[in-house]
């Protein structure tokens, strides 16, 4: 019978199969990190139970590290115990950790791939909804809430149903200046952050097959704001390529049986989906995010809804709710946002190429005398390259702040966070009510269209800085 | 965990759609190595003041509802991150069932693994129960029948046999799958020869 990729990563994982459709699936890689996992360790601790392997689970502190001078360690008393926290139970239970001093140490979703941690065809689990990330190569990775951490933990399996196949196929070119985040927003803004909900959606098409790696990991991180646990696309020689030599990549004889076997994950040219839906990379232009859903999505030429020509009632009131917490005008064009803050990193648009992209749009440029702002890498390694590659000294020199690697902002868990009110060019993912500080406004962006707004001082549009 | 069988109380209505866990719980509570005293935190922003006193308006602030086991909300609750921590805080308020017509996956799975009992109904009925919680009176939900008790209706709703089961007998599915240790190793060996690169030995 032809099958999906995720039908033939999914069957190939199953450990037992119950009538009812519940299924026990192995799982070949499980990342920690400290905020979702002290109560799994207490709990395996409470039973007297052991990790079952270690050597398939990697740890690092990220939510809550400080993005200033690491010198003078974790000021936040409730921080320090939860790094502390992490440190400890990793000794205990025989985890490999990578410690805020190690210059590994960054963004969960970031050093997986970048250790080679990472693999197609793997299932790979995290205490964190944006392990959607990892599909990107072509590895069937979601997130998991706290209870399932210690089941994996204790018995390196999930108790799983599966999910429908949903399939979206991007053909096209993207036009001058448009990225991997526009397509991804625009994504969402189409299905709705519900549409995704119960499937599993694989990524096609020749612009999919067209993107890089890095590109590709910003796609499949905000699957999870359509509402879908995972996303996913065919590993290729991109992906071969760029594992190739890392760390904890397979080596000799096990690279070539590896690859095989990574050369077999595709869908089968005639599998069927229980959802499709195309688009066309050419019509799909700069986005940015008006409202606190990640699905209230406008072109950057766009205006800002107005809800009086919404009928459906629900969707009136949540504009309406909207538009008072961002202290936008109906009808109010997107150019005319005025910004405070612009931050760039996450595990979204936290790589080299993100960095490399905001820099380029930067380079002998100021940022408006309003706007504070912030590159926070995702994590050490990306930070060593960007300063290899002189982009801190464009960061700087144009008036940005450049920090260690963590979360930061993202989430707003350490000290970096907006105040009330203020206003941000984020390239995150989530523009939620409170997200990135209580009161605090964000717009989701691409990395370009970050910098841009940090020129102007308004959210911009980036095609207009490009050479 | 606690068993869940019935449950009957005045239910509470918060007509929000895409209510996410952020909103659920604020990442400054998510600091906590404990499972327990993130009720007082529950839905923190709509539910305090900037001086931390109670906004009278917010429904869970109001008498009955501050006692309320029962939510019941607009669609697609708990989209957003992974965090625990959104259940852990419903459950340490007193909530053990919400009633939405969606939910988002994890959250979705969170609830069933801390005895909280997530029910999935039409928007037509959400409407016809938050008349109930408008009128202040009690509805009660019975996991064993699958249905919901108001006034002299009932509507019945669907729920996973399995996790139908770990509910009513609050059972612990480590230990469940556990007993199936024969079957992962045998999956480990084969795993070792088929793909060794996985094990990296």
């Amino acid at each position: 019978m032809s099958t999906t990729l995720y039908d033939k990563i999914w069957n190939d994982h199953l450990v037992d199969q119950q009538d009812d459709g519940t299924a026990l699936l192995f799982v070949d890689r499980h990342l920690v990190h400290e905020v979702t996992s002290p109560q799994a360790f207490e709990g395996l601790r409470n039973s007297n139970r052991k990790v079952r392997h270690p050597n398939l689970t990697l740890a690092v502190a990220d939510h809550n590290v400080p993005t200033t001078d690491r010198t003078k360690g974790i000021s936040d008393a409730q921080s320090k115990i939860q790094v502390d926290t992490l440190e400890a139970n990793c000794k205990e239970f025989g985890v490999q950790l990578f410690g805020m001093d190690d210059k590994r140490q960054g963004i969960v979703h970031i050093i997986g791939p970048e250790q080679g941690f990472t693999q197609p065809g793997t299932v790979i689990v995290c205490g964190d909804s944006h392990t959607a990330t990892h599909g990107a190569f072509g590895s069937l990775a979601f997130g998991i809430g706290t209870s399932e951490v210690e089941h994996v933990l204790a018995t390196q399996t999930l108790v799983q149903k599966k999910a429908k196949n949903f399939r979206i196929n991007v053909n096209g070119q993207l036009p001058l200046g448009v990225t991997s985040k526009d397509v991804i927003l625009q994504i969402i803004g189409k299905i709705g952050t519900a549409g995704g909900t119960g499937s599993v959606i694989e990524y096609a098409g020749d612009l999919i097959r067209s993107l890089s790696v890095e590109q590709r990991m910003t796609i499949c991180n905000m699957t999870i704001e359509g509402g879908a646990r995972a996303g996913l696309i065919a590993p290729d020689e991109k992906i071969f390529n760029y594992l190739k030599g890392k760390p904890m990549s397979p080596k000799g004889d096990n690279w070539e049986k590896a690859l095989n076997y990574w050369n077999t994950l595709k869908t089968d040219s005639d599998a069927s989906f229980d959802q499709e839906l195309n688009l066309n990379a050419d019509e799909i232009l700069p986005m940015i995010t008006w409202g606190t859903s990640p699905q209230d999505v406008i072109t950057i030429d766009d205006k800002v809804p107005n809800p009086q020509s919404e009928t459906d009632e629900d969707k009136k009131n949540s504009i309406e709710r909207a538009l008072k917490y961002m202290g936008l005008k109906p009808d109010m064009a997107a150019k005319d946002i005025k910004i405070d803050k612009v931050f760039i990193g996450s595990c979204t648009n936290g790589r080299i190429e993100d960095l490399r992209e905001a820099a380029k749009i930067l380079k002998d440029k100021k940022i408006s005398s309003h706007v504070n702002a912030m590159v926070v890498p995702g994590s050490g390694l990306v930070k060593e390259q960007a300063e290899q590659e002189g982009l801190d000294k464009i960061f700087v020199n144009s008036g940005f702040e450049w920090r260690e690697p963590g979360c930061s902002m993202c989430l707003a868990m350490n000290a970096d966070k907006l105040k009330p009110e203020e206003r941000c060019a984020s390239t995150s993912n989530r523009n939620f009510e409170g997200r990135q500080g209580r009161g605090g406004r964000t717009h989701l962006v691409s990395p370009g269209m970050a910098a841009a707004a940090a020129i102007s001082g308004s959210l911009d549009d980036v095609r207009k800085y490009q050479n | 965990m606690q068993k869940f069988n019935t449950l009957k109380s005045i239910p509470a209505y918060l007509p929000i759609v895409n209510i996410d866990t952020d909103m659920i719980i604020p990442k400054q509570f998510l600091k906590t190595i404990k499972r327990t005293g993130l009720g007082k935190n529950l839905f923190f922003e709509m539910r305090y003041d900037d001086q931390g006193k109670e906004i009278n308006d917010f429904v869970l602030n109001q008498n009955p509802y501050d006692s309320s086991k029962i939510l019941i909300a607009g669609k697609n609750f708990g989209c957003g991150s992974s965090r625990e921590h959104a259940p852990w805080a419903l459950l340490d308020f007193g909530i053990t069932c919400v009633i939405s017509s969606s939910y988002a996956d994890i959250f979705y799975s969170n609830c069933f693994k801390n005895g909280i009992l997530p029910i999935i109904l039409e928007e037509e009925k959400i409407k016809e129960l938050s008349e109930y919680a408008n009128r202040k009176e009690e509805i009660s939900v019975d996991l064993n029948d699958e249905k919901i008790v108001y006034g002299n209706n009932e509507i019945k709703f669907d729920v996973d046999p399995f996790k139908k089961k770990c509910l009513l007998e609050g059972l612990d599915d480590i230990a469940l799958s556990l007993k199936k240790s024969e079957k992962i190793e045998s999956f480990e060996t084969d795993l070792k020869n088929k793909k060794p690169w996985i094990f990296n030995d």
